[in-house]
């Protein structure tokens, strides 16, 4: 029997207030493992606060053949973006 | 201000985007010239992303190589864990050798993204195939040694891999940018153990200057062949994958490192070293080659010592391996049949 | 109070010591790290220890002078803690046996009379309890594992056990420091102690040998006769150039 310990993708909230963030990953059997490899590899500067791992085989990723029908829509509708509005510079507060 | 740069950035988007479209027939060599243009254009090559089969061994192997560096690299100078002579030392060490630990696997998880395997990158370490940083197959035989890894080595390391922070890879890079920011700890406290040693005692002066004739010429070769030998660097700059020659990057080392090594009162190996005041940089003497691709081939004094030290830590951890992921396989099959695993037991 | 602090200094600095062989030849490259991040954080401790000594002592030597200057029979660590690694599982279980013990005692010394003991205690605690949730899942991983695993660790636990209770048999320093409340009194100490070992045993489907005879003598000077090559390697250089800045 010779296996490979699977692969594991590692996310991690470097202070409170901030969302986790992709970093990087490494190999671990299980999730407690994997935890445990990602606090001693990803954190050893004082780097997080907390971590997430996530199988590597469980993440679905979009294609990027299918960018454009995916993201291109977005692109058009300016006017999601508050620069796309013209306020007087004396109005404050908006 | 704001809405410009949103402009700008949008124009930019569909610009690029035209070259997307899917309407248009995706031969390989528009493909490929979509990936050039993103690379001429500074944007990021990513994992899923279309790229050249060659680039993309081409990565496999350099990142692989460079791993490989990182773990092997971790042999010299363990060898001196138990000896530090300080506790302070000692801790310095430890972080240090750890983090060369930690470095390899940052970029033995970029190589995985382009869907090379772990265990396989390893087994070619193992057997040969796949080559390491020469440097690592000199020994360490005092104590200075383990300053002069961290000012020189590391210190020609940095050089290369400040530029490599901007290598058209998107992961290679993001793993470089985390090293070298690890990184700058290691050159200086190897700077600061030569500093100790250079201003202590005679003998401590002594083994610093024997640590420094000896790692010097090491350290150049580091940068690999000169530029008009090198075979793989033409293609790696188009691919941005290297920013700058070997010799440049040789060149940059010298000049940085001379004057430092003046101010600690020791001398640099090289009756041809000189300053050259038309060109700006330090002249110096030739490379010996023949040495350079003998250790290449496998004839260093310690080639044969790292590989068989990494072989039997992986063929003596075997069956830690397999016990932990058996363990986690039954742990995963209780949770599925909590009933089975009662009657079987 | 020196005899003691040396004690809890030379246990972490011999072990840190043995745990640093590994670095760069672990079964597993995550597990290099892990390894050498226990190293560390034991390496650490010895040195705050040996500061506080220092301290107390007030006779102008540093923290390096007892860590490289005092031959095997100063040194006050347990036996346990200076056996050779051997493989995964003898490291794994020595590692666990002092975890379970030195979880205990730091959570114990947090209520130490002396304060400066009881900040270091609290402040040690949190690395510990790691140290011991870590030892422990790998008894588990090599217990169930495969037949290989569990046989090299059923083995470790064998050649093993004559050292655990040391750990536990007070000497004469523990009792006198007990009674004044500034170390715990270790026979109660045995209980909690006893209980984790024989939990995570259970769970790991090994058995403690029964009866075991213990030896004892680390903890007064008395070594096995690992410490003087451990000291001989580590005490080098500081011997043979002595009094230098290193």
């Amino acid at each position: 029997m010779k296996k490979e310990w699977p692969l594991w993708e590692i996310f991690i909230r470097s202070k409170s207030g901030l969302n986790h963030k992709h970093v990087g990953s490494l190999h671990a059997t299980d999730a407690e493992m994997a935890l445990e490899n990602a606090r001693d590899l990803y954190t050893r500067r004082n780097e997080g606060v907390s971590i997430w791992v996530v199988e590597s085989k469980h993440i679905t990723a979009s294609d990027p053949d299918d960018s454009d029908p995916l993201f291109e829509p977005a692109r058009d509708k300016v006017y999601r973006h508050p620069t796309f509005y013209t306020v007087p510079d004396n109005v404050s507060h908006m | 201000m704001f809405a410009t740069l949103i402009k700008i950035r949008l124009h930019l988007q569909r610009n690029f985007c035209f070259l997307l479209q899917p309407y248009q027939i995706m031969t390989s060599v528009n493909l490929e010239a979509i990936f050039q243009s993103k690379i001429d254009d500074e944007v990021k090559i990513e994992p899923k992303d279309w790229m050249p089969d060659a680039y993309r061994k081409t990565l496999i192997r350099q990142i692989s190589q460079h791993a490989h560096s990182e773990i092997v690299g971790m042999l010299p100078e363990g060898n001196w864990i138990t000896r530090a002579p300080s506790l302070r030392r000692k801790l310095i060490l430890l972080a240090k050798v750890q983090d060369e630990a930690g470095h390899g696997l940052y970029l033995y998880s970029a190589a995985e993204t382009l869907g090379a395997d772990r265990d396989e990158l390893v087994q070619q370490l193992l057997t040969g195939k796949a080559k390491y940083s020469s440097i690592f197959n000199y020994p360490t035989l005092n104590w200075a040694d383990i300053g002069a890894i961290g000012w020189l080595v590391d210190g020609a390391a940095i050089t290369n891999q400040v530029m490599l922070t901007r290598t058209s890879y998107g992961p290679y890079a993001r793993a470089m940018v985390r090293i070298c920011k690890e990184e700058s700890f290691h050159q200086r406290q190897g700077y600061e153990l030569m500093m100790a040693m250079s201003f202590g005692s005679p003998e401590q002066k002594a083994m610093a200057q024997d640590a420094l004739n000896r790692w010097w010429w090491p350290a150049l070769m580091m940068f690999g062949p000169h530029d008009s030998e090198s075979t793989h660097s033409d293609q790696a700059s188009k691919w941005k994958i290297k920013r700058k020659s070997n010799d440049e990057l040789r060149q940059n080392f010298v000049d940085v490192t001379v004057p430092q090594a003046e101010y600690l009162g020791l001398t640099v190996p090289d009756p041809d070293l000189r300053w050259n005041e038309e060109r700006g940089h330090y002249d110096f003497g030739k490379i010996n080659w023949d040495e350079f691709w003998n250790v290449v081939k496998g004839n260093g004094p310690c080639n044969r010592q790292r590989i068989q030290a990494r072989t039997k830590a992986y063929e003596d951890g075997a069956w830690v391996r397999e016990a932990a992921m058996a363990h986690a396989e039954k742990k995963e099959q209780r949770k599925l049949q909590p009933e089975a695993a009662v009657k079987a037991a | 109070m020196i005899k003691y602090l040396l004690q809890l200094a030379d246990n972490a600095l011999i072990l840190g010591h043995r745990l640093g062989e590994w670095c760069g030849h672990a079964p597993e490259m995550e597990l290099d790290i892990a390894l050498t991040n226990v190293a560390l954080d034991l390496t650490g401790q010895a040195r705050s220890l040996y500061q506080r000594v220092a301290e107390l002592e007030g006779l102008g030597k540093d923290e390096d002078d007892y860590a490289y200057l005092r031959d095997a029979w100063e040194f006050r660590n347990a036996l346990l803690v200076e056996q050779p690694n051997g493989d995964f599982a003898h490291t794994l279980v020595r590692q666990f046996i002092f975890d379970a013990y030195n979880y205990h005692l730091h959570h114990a010394l947090t209520q130490s009379k002396d304060e400066w003991l009881a900040g270091f205690a609290a402040k040690s605690l949190k690395e510990i309890t790691y140290h011991l949730r870590f030892s422990s899942e790998w008894m588990l991983r090599l217990g169930d594992g495969t037949e290989v695993s569990h046989a090299k660790l059923q083995a470790a636990i064998d050649n093993l056990w004559t050292y655990a209770g040391e750990l536990t048999t007070p000497n004469e320093i523990e009792k006198e420091l007990a009674s004044h409340g500034i170390c715990p009194d270790l026979s109660q100490l045995k209980t909690a102690i006893e209980a984790k070992m024989a939990e995570v045993l259970a769970a790991a489907n090994v058995t403690a040998p029964v009866g075991a005879w213990m030896q004892s003598g680390g903890k007064d000077g008395s070594h096995s006769e690992h410490l003087g090559f451990i000291l001989a390697e580590m005490q080098f250089l500081q011997r043979a150039y002595p009094g230098l800045e290193w």
